[in-house]
């Protein structure tokens, strides 16, 4: 057996590898809010675009969730200089994330949007809003519960994809580890610290989480409870709309 | 409150809403066949008719909620859903229809009060956010509604707390928040437990009494009678009977009102 303990603990606090993990923090963060706002605009283009805008959106969630993103990532970072479009090492990752993301989100963002009661719509029409008013004062504030805990799961997911970076040699975790397994051949205490550290990241957001999805699981309002008479008519409300 | 309660004038036979050969179909379901229907100004007109009948439909039509497929509706001095450019009649966009839509209050059966904000924000997210009026004003304007309807003290409660009653007289005050000329009832009371029905039928007449111009579609026929001007029977997508409600309920003319009046009576 040969595990050394001192070079795993090295290894742990070593400044490359602090260095690393900070990179994929920032790396996930960036990427998922660029997503996010691609997601936004894919969902509304599928959702309420004209028959072109609607055939652009499917044709990038199709062509991004149907390639794997390492091949994204490459084609970005070596293949497009044979086209004269050149960029750096941090641009193509955090574009090659977004990309991928932003065509899983649009598919989270539109089961939200389509999850609040049709009425909403009628309701906010009938006191005149426009297109715009509608989405930001009604339908994206209640979306945003039907959203929040499979966003919860997709950065979790995105800490861990940003590994893949490491391929067009951007410093994050993974690469970090590579390098650092190749200076003294510890190449398991190197891994495994960058596991280690996955596992911490990823913990830390599941805490973090929790806290966002407590918050938007209250129903909206003070937490009183619900009078036994509203609830009778919020029922039967209900299976009237279902039955209309 | 005087702002929110508008008056007969001498115009009172100006129509208000003017509703010309309106056809509209979903698929082969032709929901309206060929719908004439005037209202004028101040009055309360009572559609009724069996489900599928086109009365709600025809509702929303007024309301640019649906788009019609032909005919012509005028209400409170749009020419709902189109404009005429170089004398040819195109459809408007969604954006220049919500603003036609401003001047029509709708209230529906399912209340669709907006739950993720208090019972003032309802009322007032239309005159502030949609006209970008004064929020002071407003929310002094949104109180004397909510007194209006007998909530005064409701305000702060959000739409989950309230029961349906309370929740569909909230729903009338945020229409009327708009200072519409025309209000719409899409079956107001149906949704409602029998001894919720009256507090809102209460708040109907009211309004009525104060002048506003009603189109209610409704089974509630104490209604019918306590405040309509006129009851209009639709049956299959036309209009079989319109009549004052003495002889509506009295001698209707058509066999369609008698099977329907028969029914809703027995029960």
């Amino acid at each position: 057996m040969n595990w050394s303990w001192e070079f795993f603990f090295a290894y742990l606090t070593n400044g490359m590898m602090m260095r690393g993990a900070w990179t994929t923090i920032w790396l996930s963060v960036i990427s998922m809010i660029l997503g996010l706002g691609l997601g936004v605009v894919a969902a509304m283009m599928k959702m309420y675009g004209n028959r072109a805008l609607r055939w652009t959106a499917e044709f990038y969630i199709w062509l991004f969730r149907g390639t794997p993103i390492l091949i994204q990532l490459v084609i970005i970072y070596t293949g497009l200089p044979q086209l004269g479009i050149r960029l750096n090492v941090i641009e193509s990752a955090i574009l090659g994330l977004a990309l991928n993301e932003g065509a899983y989100l649009a598919e989270v963002m539109r089961s939200g949007i389509m999850s609040v009661d049709k009425g909403q719509t009628d309701a906010s029409r009938a006191i005149g809003m426009t297109w715009r008013q509608r989405m930001w004062l009604v339908i994206i504030p209640q979306a945003t519960r039907t959203i929040i805990p499979p966003l919860g799961n997709q950065f979790n997911g995105m800490l861990k994809t940003t590994s893949l970076a490491s391929v067009i040699s951007m410093e994050e975790l993974m690469r970090s580890a590579q390098m650092l397994a190749q200076t003294e051949f510890r190449v398991l205490e190197a891994y495994v610290v960058a596991a280690v550290w996955y596992l911490v990241l990823v913990s830390i957001w599941g805490l973090v989480q929790a806290r966002i999805e407590a918050h938007y699981e209250k129903p909206f309002g003070p937490a009183a409870a619900v009078s036994p008479d509203a609830k009778k008519d919020i029922e039967k409300a209900t299976q009237l709309s279902g039955a209309t | 409150m005087t702002d929110n309660s508008p008056h007969l004038s001498a115009s009172a036979d100006v129509p208000i809403v003017t509703i010309e050969n309106v056809t509209k179909s979903f698929g082969d379901n032709h929901v309206l066949r060929d719908v004439s229907l005037n209202v004028k100004k101040g009055e309360v007109v009572v559609i009724c008719g069996r489900s599928g009948s086109g009365k709600s439909t025809l509702l929303r039509c007024i309301d640019q909620l649906e788009s019609i497929d032909g005919g012509t509706i005028r209400a409170a001095g749009h020419l709902m859903g189109f404009k005429e450019k170089k004398g040819v009649r195109v459809p408007m966009r969604e954006s220049e229809i919500a603003v036609q839509q401003r001047d029509l209050g709708m209230v529906f059966q399912n209340f669709n009060l907006f739950p993720h904000i208090s019972v003032i924000d309802n009322i007032t997210i239309g005159p502030v956010r949609i006209l970008g009026r004064n929020k002071a004003e407003v929310r002094e304007e949104a109180r004397a509604l909510l007194a209006r309807v007998g909530l005064p003290d409701k305000e702060n409660a959000y739409p989950r707390q309230l029961s349906g009653g309370q929740q569909q007289r909230v729903a009338i005050a945020r229409a009327l928040a708009m200072k519409p000329k025309v209000m719409l009832f899409d079956e107001p009371t149906s949704a409602l437990d029998p001894e919720m029905i009256s507090e809102v039928l209460d708040v109907m007449v009211d309004l009525s009494k104060q002048g506003m111009t009603m189109i209610v579609v409704t089974h509630e026929m104490g209604f019918a009678r306590a405040a309509a001007d006129r009851v209009i029977l639709m049956h299959g997508g036309d209009i079989v009977e319109e009549a004052p409600p003495e002889k509506f309920f009295g001698n209707p003319d058509s066999e369609h009102t008698r099977l329907f009046l028969s029914k809703i009576l027995s029960h």
